[in-house]
This record gives structure tokens, C-alpha cells and sequence, in this order.
């Protein structure tokens, strides 16, 4: 038996310990512990008093006993006896086993105050040592209100010896971060801030780590420590290593005050004083300095030591982010370490590279070394590093070159270690939606992340891609190309199968003229895949071919039939058996009017905080530092931390008012597209409530529009959508109203404008729902109705609205509308309020059209031909030849002829293909009848429209509005 | 702020353990066998950091112990390595050419050596002769305590 034994010997501890180290097994050792225990137990028990020297034995093996892993359940109360022992042997072990084994609720706590409170007050150094040491290690809250008063006396009280205050800062430092609402302030503090200059440096280290603490909490109550924490540094700074004597360590003065000091520094800004603002500096450049100059050790403990500040030193330069050259000297610095030998250098280089990368003076110096990073990301042989290196690569990219830094990391994705592969995957999406130009490139790449990590690639990853293809008319033909050629691969993964069947369900149509992909082959190609995946997967194929169903009614035939299969109708899944047989009715007996409104294609997604970047913030940790600029900037205003109110982000308008304007003319089934397809798309499903709610963790669309127009991550993706002071007048919204009355007018980041309207002959009610996505109510809010035809045309009275709307809240307001005579421009709706105390300003085009005047007339052949003859005149007639925009359903022709206002007339028409219909225009001053007549050529893919009226203008308004909407 | 200091054996035997802040025995087991593995598994010659949920894990090895110390994220890790190494130093003046064997049977000197050190997570006394002198002062407050226990042997 080895041991050495200093001071005094346990002979018994000893013999015990050795015993166990010889247990040849587990059972072995758990044997003899227990007979230890039992051994103990009985002596505690025992009617013979233990004196004290037994009493701390068997303490200690309880001790020892539960520092292997056992549990011990008694003992407690020997442990307190000890405690008022007037041997410091025996005090000390029982304090020990109290910091130990005591928890903070434990109901020995009044015992053990006592005994605090009787060492506290014995003047006793070495005794009042261990009774701060204990609060320290057990510091609950009975403790802190027991002592908060009395702790800050010791430390302040000119009597005090060094080492009592030194543990008495440390204590209170503890009590203040568990508890810190039951330390008083007071004028003790200020006494604490002139413990800086105590000669004492423990004394001085010990006070520098509690006023940081403090000056955290109440940076004001602090500001006299900046001047002389700068005096401090300096004078360690310049001092001779020999000068501090002890504090000297491996050559470098006082490295932990002077880190300390600098990070106490680091609560404040830059000193606004110029003298003291000289002399940090001057601090500041001596250590970048003394970094360049050959080391006084060989030794690893001398370099860690200087680096350490020279560290430190860097983060307080990038903390202030004011000193160009400061700036760029630290980045420099940091190049020579990313080619260290010292591997911990490299890992810091690289750590602290980061968050210079945000700062706007040194963003340029830090992206010249990419080439060395991204040879770190290749070479090195430590994950860790790697880690960092990936950081960096995320933190320094920007547009001018996220192209070459996302296709690295792609690259190295592939071998990447298992244990970072799916933050490089949030990175990448990140990165290509931030910096994608052409949305083409950012489609590639989020196809590509799919097909190297598809495993990796979580949900929100491939929610993100289809919200932005979705929002993005530009890129879904391209998406609709890509997605069905990365399917032909033979194995692909099913998140690439979940994307394939969103996007060709939305966008398949516009790829659906090539033979090559004609509707046929895209349903295999998709179906193929169908019995490889998840129940979720096939549900969301389920959900795809129902689309397909709408915008191809030629495979209806071939997907009824797969629905209609046993191993769907039947299918074990309950979700999978519902959405089979639900979709296999609605596609029987579903008029194809009413199809097409329910399968529209899905609206633009609000627009909001993009879910990876807030999965990334969460992954990374509330502490983490974030590197991006803007990320910092918005951590900043963290106050906005709640978001777009979900409920109303996905407000529908509020259902049809039954009591308003009956009206006995046919409409077209017409609600809120968004619940229809969030029905269609997902019903019971988690994942479809996720794709609309998105923002689980809200830290949000609101923090992205503070920063409004700050080059945020959407404002970047949507900036054509986003609030900026010249104000575009938003109208290619105008089209999808022609043919309905209800939907969402107008969304953006902050507000969402619902609309529903309802017109009889000349008169027309129309009801906006203004919502507030954000947690902040908006101010001084006005809507006005400015109307660019003269009242001889067209009238439209806005009723007042509240000039406040609540965060979350939604406010109503009533338009009367009145047609006066024949108009062709729509009435604008300008909207101004106050955000954040930021002015926001919109302007929309309001759906008021013509046709929304139309009353259907139902007519016979005979009479629909005698008018027409009527209407012969070579002015009453206007014709247009045009290209199908959308694929030429024949049931959503229709329902868009009556959407139109017109009565669909069947068997006028000899050619069954063609459409017919009539209607009376009602305005104040007239009635103006329309025959209409719309012929398809589903060859050609074109369309021939012919409309007469009685009115030249009234026929060229009427032909203008309809012509696009097939 | 530190958060707690673990040190184990290469077999991965834990021989002391100092957490800076309140926690249940049951987090503390978790750690423990999360810092076992993840430490025990670094391959030689890499670096002495890890980033570890939000803390940093410095660790380094000392002949057959492994020394392993969390901090905040905001702390310095080059320091925290010599944190270990200056605890490393103090164990070293007090046994003399300290082994894990000392720290095994004598558990609860290298926990007072620890404490006149370190407190609350934070580094109290960073002068090793200041630390040397109080623990050789205790300990002579020992050894007066010892020659009493010997005559209690005696007379018990």
C-alpha cells in the first residue's frame, strides 16, 4: 500500500480504501461497502458516545463511500456535530461532506447556518475560511438570506485579512448569481469598486471577478471601475515580469487579473474619456506588441499564459469595434495563428476569427483568409478544429463569395463527421437562401445538400425550399425541371422524394408539355418511389396526386384507381386510410369547379424568419455567440422577442356574413385559400400544421422587420415585398380577384390584410381585416381609400378605423362601394402606422373591378343568338387571340366564367367544347348587357375570347380583366 | 465562471469531482459519463477544447489522469488550461511528486488543496506560495490535532 500520508493519517480510511482497490469485481466491492456501511451504522447507532476523531472517520468513508457512486442516506447529522467541533481537522471534514453531500433543500440547513453564523462571527480566519467556503459550494437560497447582510460587512470592513475578504468576494459573487434579488446594494459597493486598488493582487483578482458580475447586472452602478481597472491593466501591462512577484507566472505578470481586467472591461463601452481612452489603447497595442516578440520560456504554461491576454485582449478590441487598426491588427495576429503548430492556437485563431468577421472594419481582413480556412477544413485532423473552421467559413461568407464557400462545404459534407453533418446542412441552406442571386442556384443547392446528407437535412431544411419556391414564380418552373430529374435517380432519399411530390404537386403543370414529363410519367415517376417511404412521405404523395387530379384530369382515371386499391383503402395507417377515401370522394363527386378551388394551387407563405436559421440559433444555444452581424444586431433588440401571433399570421378572412346582401347568383365556392389547402395538403398531420406555423420558435419575423431593410435574411430573399419608403403600389394581386371575392389582399413581415366583399347590382360592401402579425401594437394607424376615377364614376366611403391595433389583434374595416358609370382603374388603398416607432407605408390596389358589377342573366339558345346578332355592330364586338397561362381544365374554365359574374349558358353553343355566357353590367346610370363567348383550342394551347356589349368600353374593360385568367 | 472539474483515470474511474453550481445527482451522473467517453475518446495530439451543449471542456492529461474542466462560453480556455496545470502544480508541492495514487487515498486533501484555490467557479488565489502557506498551515493545525488523537488511542 503506497499512499503517502501527510498530516494526519486515517489508518482506518486508508485500509478501507485499499480493500476496495482490491475488489476483484463489482459484486465484490458493493459486498464490502455494505459491510462498511452496516459497520458505521451500528457505531452511530451505539450507545457509546464517538468521540471526535471516530466521528470524522466514518465521515470520510461515508464521503469516500458516496464519491464512488453509492448512495448514502445517513450520516447528515454527525457531518453537522463535527461542524461546531473546536478542532479544525474535524471541522474541516465535516464542512467538506456538508458542501458535498448537502443539498439545497436539504432540512439540515438551520443546523448548518448555526454553525456558519458561530464561525462567521469567531474572528477566526481559518474558521471563517471555511464557513464562506461552504456557503460558496452549497449557496442556496436559505443560505443567501441568511447571510446577505452579513457577507458584504466582511468584505468591506477595514479589519478584514486579505484571504477572508478574498473568500467573502468569491461567496458573495456566488450568492449574487444564484440569488440575486436578496443581496442589498448599497455603499458597500462602491467600497468594492476600491478594492481595485488594493496592494493585495488576490485581493484584487477576487473583487475584479465580482464587481464584472455585478457591473453585468447594473452596468452604472459600476462605471467608476472602468478608470480604474485601465490604471490597473497598465500598470501590470508595463510592469517587469519580476515586480509582482508571485503573480508572475512563467514570465507573464499576472495573467489572471489582467484577463480579468479585461474582461470587466468588456462590460462597457469604449471610455468616453480621451485620456483614458489612450491609455487602454496603449495597453492594448503593448500586449499585440509583446506577441511579437521572441517568448522568455520554452515552456507551453509561458505561451498559454501570454496568449490568454493577448486573447482576451483581442475580444475586448472586437467588444469595442471602434479602432480600425486595433481591428485589423488583432485579424492579422490571428493569420499567423490559423498556420500555428500549436493546434489550440489554430482552434482559438479560428474561434476568435468569428466574431471579427462581424465586425464591418475587419470583415474584409478576415475574408482574405479563406483559403487557409478552407485548407483547415481539408487537413485538419481534429474535429474540433474542423468545427470551427466551418464556423468561421459560415461567419465570413457574404455575397461575393457564398458561391465558392457553400460549394466547399458541400464538398467536405461528404466526409464530414457524423457529429457535425447536420449543422453544416442548416449552414448551407442558410447560406444558399441568404446569398442566392438566382433562385436556380439556390435550388441546386438544396437538391444537392438532399442527395449528400439527405439524412441530415431536417425538416425544416426542405419546408424552407418549397416556401420558397412557393413564394417565388420565377424559380417553380425550373424546381418542377430539377425536382423531376433528380427523381429518375434509382435511389433517391425520401426528403427528395417529399420535395419531388410538393413541388410537382404545386408546379408540375409547367413542365407538364414536354412529353418527356408529360402528367402521365410524373404520376409513375412519383408512385414509383410511393411504396419505399414513410407513412408521412406517403402521405404527402397521397396529398400530391389529389393535386395531380385537379391540374390533370386525364391520369384522374389511373390515380383513381391506385386510391381506390386495397392497399390504400385499406392501408393499416389511419391517416394514410382517410386521406385515400376522402380524396377518392372528393375527386368522384366534386364538381370540377369546386375541385379546382379546393386544390388551388397553395398562396405565398407569409414571409417570416426563416425556421432553419431559428433551428441553427437553437441548436447553437441561447450563450452561443452568433456571428452574423445582422444576427447580432437583432440579438440587440431582443426585446421583440415574441413574434407574428400565430393565430393571426394564418388568419383566415372571417367567414361569409349571412346577412349580407343576399344575393341569388351563383358564386363560386370561395373561402380562405390557406385552410382549404392546409386541409388538403396535411388534415390531422403534424407536419402540414408545421409547414404553415413555422416560426415554432419565434425569434422572429418581427426581429426581422426591425431591422427593416438592414439587409435581414428574408429582407434579402423578399425584398421586393418588403416595407421600403418609396412605396410601390402593390396590384399584380389585382388578377386573382377578378373571378373572387374573398382571400388575403395583401401580406408582408408585419401586416396581413384580409379581404371579403359582396356586390348587388350597382353596389358592392366590401370588409378589410387588418392584421397585426407582430407582438407590437401598431400606432396612428390610418387606412384611406384614394380613388383615381372622378365620383361620376365609381364612389367609395371608408368608414373610420381604430388608430391602434394590439399585437396579435386584428381590426375590421367597412368600405361602401357604389358604380356610378362604366371605370377601368381600381381604387387604391393607402395604409400608414407606426411600427417599433419606425412609419410604414402601403399601398394596395383594392379588387374593385367592372365585372364585380355583373348580374348573370340566364337565357335560351334561341335568345342568346338574337341578341348577339343585335350586338353586331363591328364597335360592340372585341376579340382576343391568347396563350393558356394555366392548363386547360375545362371544369376550371367554367368555374371561372361564373366567378366571372356571367351565367354559364349550356347547349347554346354548338361546339360542346366552347363556353358561353351573359350577364347585365349595373351601374348607377345604365345597365350594360355582355354575350361572351370563349372558345379553347387544347391543341395549340390557346384561347379565342369574344365579348359584345352594347358599350365600346364597357367590352374592352370586360375583355382586358378576363382574358387573363385562363 | 467554471462550472465543474472532473478528474478520472485512462479507465475512466472517477477520483474527484467539484461542481461550481447547484445540480442534481442525476445531471451530475450524465455528465459524467458524457465527459468520460467524449474525453477518453480524443485521439493524442488533437486540441485540449471542446465545445459541449454551451460550455467549453478544457481537458488535458497528467501521466494516468485525465484533468477535465467546463467553463462558460464567454471564459478563456488558454487560462482554464493553466487552471489545471496550476492545481497540477499545488497537488505536485504538497505530495511530492504527486501520482493518482495520492489523490485516491487522500480525497479529501486534494478537495481542500482545490478550495483554498478555486471558489464559487472562480480563481481565488492564483499565488502558489500563498496557497502552499495556508495548506501547510492547516495542515500543522493537524498535526496538533493528530498528537491529541494519538493519546485518545492511548487512553480509549
Amino acid at each position: 500500500m503506497p499512499a503517502v500520508s501527510k498530516g494526519d493519517g486515517m489508518r482506518g480510511l486508508a485500509v478501507f480504501i485499499s480493500d476496495i482497490r482490491n475488489c476483484k469485481s463489482k459484486e465484490a466491492e458493493i459486498k464490502r461497502i455494505n459491510k462498511e456501511l452496516a459497520n458505521i451504522r451500528s457505531k452511530f447507532k451505539g450507545d457509546k458516545a464517538l468521540d471526535g476523531y471516530s466521528k470524522k472517520k466514518y465521515v470520510c468513508k461515508l464521503l469516500f463511500i458516496f464519491l464512488l457512486g453509492h448512495d448514502i442516506d445517513f450520516g447528515h447529522m454527525e457531518a453537522v456535530n463535527l461542524l461546531s467541533s473546536n478542532k479544525y481537522t474535524e471541522k474541516q471534514i465535516g464542512y467538506l461532506f456538508i458542501s458535498v453531500l448537502v443539498n439545497s433543500n436539504s432540512d439540515l440547513i438551520r443546523l448548518i447556518n448555526n454553525a456558519i453564523k458561530n464561525d462567521l462571527s469567531s474572528r477566526n480566519p481559518v474558521s471563517m475560511n471555511l464557513a464562506l467556503h461552504c456557503i460558496a459550494n452549497v449557496g442556496s437560497k436559505e443560505m443567501a438570506e441568511a447571510f446577505a447582510a452579513e457577507i458584504p460587512r466582511i468584505l468591506v470592513a477595514g479589519n478584514t485579512v486579505d484571504s477572508v475578504k478574498q473568500s467573502a468576494a468569491l461567496c458573495l459573487l456566488r450568492l449574487n448569481r444564484t440569488s440575486p434579488d436578496l443581496i442589498p446594494m448599497g455603499e458597500w459597493t462602491a467600497r468594492v469598486v476600491h478594492l481595485l486598488n488594493d496592494q493585495h493582487l488576490g485581493v484584487v483578482t477576487a473583487a475584479v471577478s465580482l464587481i464584472t458580475t455585478l457591473a453585468q447586472k447594473s452596468p452604472d452602478d459600476f462605471k467608476t471601475s472602468i478608470s480604474l481597472a485601465v490604471a490597473r491593466l497598465s500598470r501590470i501591462v508595463t510592469s517587469a515580469a519580476i515586480d509582482l512577484q508571485d503573480y508572475t507566472y512563467y514570465f507573464v505578470a499576472a495573467p489572471w487579473l489582467s484577463v480579468k481586467l479585461l474582461r470587466l472591461l468588456q462590460c462597457y463601452p469604449p471610455p468616453e474619456d480621451a485620456g483614458l481612452r489612450s491609455r487602454l489603447t496603449e495597453c492594448l497595442v503593448t500586449i499585440l506588441n509583446k506577441a511579437q516578440e521572441p517568448p522568455k520560456s520554452k515552456k507551453v504554461q509561458h505561451s498559454n499564459a501570454k496568449n490568454a491576454v493577448l486573447f482576451e485582449a483581442i475580444a475586448l478590441i472586437i467588444h469595442h469595434d471602434s479602432e480600425p487598426t486595433l481591428l485589423v491588427r488583432a485579424c492579422n495576429q490571428l493569420g499567423q495563428f490559423l498556420q500555428h503548430r500549436e493546434t489550440n492556437l489554430r482552434y482559438l485563431a479560428l474561434e476568435s476569427m468569428c466574431t471579427l468577421a462581424s465586425s464591418e472594419f475587419s470583415h474584409e481582413a478576415v475574408k482574405t483568409h479563406i483559403e487557409t480556412v478552407i485548407n483547415a477544413l481539408k487537413t485538419e485532423r481534429d474535429v474540433s478544429v474542423r468545427q470551427r473552421a466551418v464556423d468561421l467559413l459560415y461567419s465570413m461568407c457574404d455575397r461575393s463569395n457564398a458561391k465558392q464557400i457553400v460549394a466547399e462545404m458541400l464538398s467536405y459534407l461528404e466526409n464530414a463527421d457524423y457529429s457535425i453533418r447536420e449543422e453544416i446542412v442548416l449552414k448551407v441552406a442558410i447560406q444558399a437562401e441568404k446569398y442566392a442571386v438566382d433562385y436556380t442556384w439556390y435550388v441546386d443547392t438544396i437538391l444537392n445538400l438532399i442527395r449528400v446528407a439527405g439524412d441530415y437535412v431536417s425538416e425544416e431544411v426542405w419546408y424552407r425550399v418549397i416556401q420558397i419556391v412557393i413564394n417565388r414564380d420565377d424559380v417553380q418552373g425550373y424546381a418542377a425541371k430539377t425536382v423531376f430529374e433528380t427523381l429518375q435517380a434509382p435511389a433517391c432519399h425520401e426528403n427528395l422524394v417529399k420535395v419531388g411530390g410538393y413541388i410537382l404537386g404545386e408546379f408540375g403543370n409547367l413542365i407538364a408539355g414536354d412529353s418527356r414529363s408529360s402528367p402521365l410519367v410524373q404520376f409513375n415517376l412519383l408512385h414509383s418511389k410511393f411504396h419505399l417511404c414513410s407513412v408521412p412521405t406517403r402521405a404527402l404523395l397521397l396529398s400530391a396526386y389529389i393535386k395531380f387530379i385537379n391540374l390533370f384530369p386525364e391520369v384522374k382515371p389511373t390515380i383513381q384507381e391506385v386510391l381506390r386499391s386495397d392497399s390504400q383503402l385499406r392501408n393499416a395507417d389511419v391517416e394514410l386510410q382517410q386521406r385515400a377515401v376522402e380524396y377518392l370522394r372528393l375527386s368522384c363527386i366534386a364538381s370540377t369547379d369546386i375541385l379546382a378551388t379546393v386544390l388551388e394551387e397553395m398562396p405565398p407563405f407569409p414571409e417570416r424568419e426563416s425556421s432553419i436559421l431559428a433551428k441553427l440559433k437553437k441548436k447553437k444555444g441561447s450563450s452561443a455567440k452568433l456571428p452574423d452581424i445582422d444576427e447580432t444586431r437583432r440579438q440587440v433588440n431582443g426585446s421583440t422577442e415574441h413574434s407574428a401571433n400565430n393565430g393571426t399570421a394564418n388568419t383566415s378572412p372571417p367567414l361569409l356574413l349571412e346577412d349580407l346582401l343576399p344575393t341569388s347568383r351563383p358564386r363560386p365556392y370561395s373561402s380562405s385559400p390557406i385552410l382549404l389547402s392546409a386541409s388538403t395538403m396535411g388534415s390531422a398531420h403534424s407536419f402540414t400544421a408545421d409547414m404553415l406555423n413555422l416560426t415554432s420558435t419565434p425569434a422572429a419575423a418581427a426581429a426581422a422587420a426591425v431591422g427593416g431593410g438592414g439587409g435581414g435574411l428574408l429582407v434579402d430573399v423578399f425584398s421586393e415585398n418588403s416595407t421600403s419608403p418609396s412605396v410601390d403600389v402593390s396590384e399584380d394581386h389585382l388578377e386573382r380577384f377578378v373571378c373572387k371575392n374573398n382571400g388575403i389582399l395583401y401580406e408582408n413581415q408585419l401586416l396581413q390584410i384580409g379581404l371579403k366583399s359582396e356586390y348587388r347590382q350597382n353596389l358592392g360592401r366590401m370588409y378589410l381585416f387588418y392584421g397585426n402579425k407582430t407582438s407590437i401594437q401598431f400606432l396612428s394607424f390610418t387606412s384611406s381609400v384614394t380613388n383615381n376615377t372622378s365620383q361620376s364614376q365609381l364612389i367609395v366611403q371608408a368608414k373610420p378605423v381604430d388608430p391602434m391595433i394590439e399585437g396579435g389583434a386584428q381590426v375590421q374595416q367597412t368600405l361602401n362601394i357604389e358604380c356610378v358609370s362604366e371605370f377601368t382603374d381600381a381604387p387604391e388603398l393607402t395604409i400608414i402606422f407606426r411600427y417599433g416607432g419606425n412609419p410604414q407605408h402601403i399601398a394596395v390596389k383594392l379588387p374593385v373591378m367592372l365585372n364585380k358589377f355583373f348580374q348573370p342573366t340566364e337565357m335560351t339558345s334561341q335568345d342568346y343568338f338574337q341578341r348577339w346578332k343585335q350586338l353586331g355592330a363591328p364597335q360592340q364586338e372585341v376579340q382576343k387571340i391568347f396563350k393558356a397561362k394555366y392548363p386547360m381544365d375545362s371544369d376550371a374554365t367554367k368555374a371561372k366564367i361564373i366567378g366571372f359574374g356571367v351565367a354559364l349558358l349550356d347547349g347554346v353553343d354548338p361546339n360542346p367544347a366552347n363556353f358561353v355566357g351573359a350577364g347585365v353590367v349595373h351601374t348607377k346610370t345604365s345597365q350594360v348587357g355582355c354575350l361572351l363567348r370563349l372558345e379553347p383550342n387544347t391543341q395549340a394551347q390557346m384561347y379565342r375570347l369574344t365579348l359584345r356589349t352594347s358599350r365600346e368600353p364597357v367590352s374592352h374593360t370586360l375583355l382586358e380583366l378576363l382574358c387573363e385568367q385562363f | 465562471m467554471m462550472r465543474f472539474l472532473l478528474l478520472f483515470s485512462r479507465q475512466g474511474r472517477l477520483r474527484l469531482q467539484k461542481w461550481f453550481t447547484p445540480m442534481m445527482d442525476r445531471e451530475k451522473k450524465k455528465i459524467i459519463r458524457d465527459m468520460t467517453t467524449m474525453v477518453l475518446s480524443r485521439q493524442p495530439r488533437t486540441c485540449n477544447f471542446m465545445q459541449w451543449k454551451d460550455l467549453k471542456i478544457i481537458y488535458k492529461r497528467y501521466a494516468s489522469l485525465y484533468f477535465c474542466l467546463a467553463i462558460e462560453s464567454q471564459e478563456n480556455e488558454l487560462l482554464a488550461l493553466e487552471v489545471i496545470h496550476r492545481y497540477v502544480e499545488l497537488l505536485d508541492k504538497y505530495f511530492g511528486n504527486v501520482c493518482e495514487l495520492d489523490i485516491i487515498f487522500n480525497f479529501e486533501k486534494a478537495y481542500f488543496i482545490l478550495d483554498e484555490f478555486l471558489m464559487g467557479g472562480e480563481i481565488q488565489e492564483t499565488s502558489k506560495q500563498i496557497v502552499n502557506r495556508s495548506i501547510d498551515a492547516s495542515d500543522m493545525l493537524q498535526e496538533d490535532d493528530s498528537s491529541e488523537w494519538y493519546e485518545v488511542q492511548l487512553f480509549g
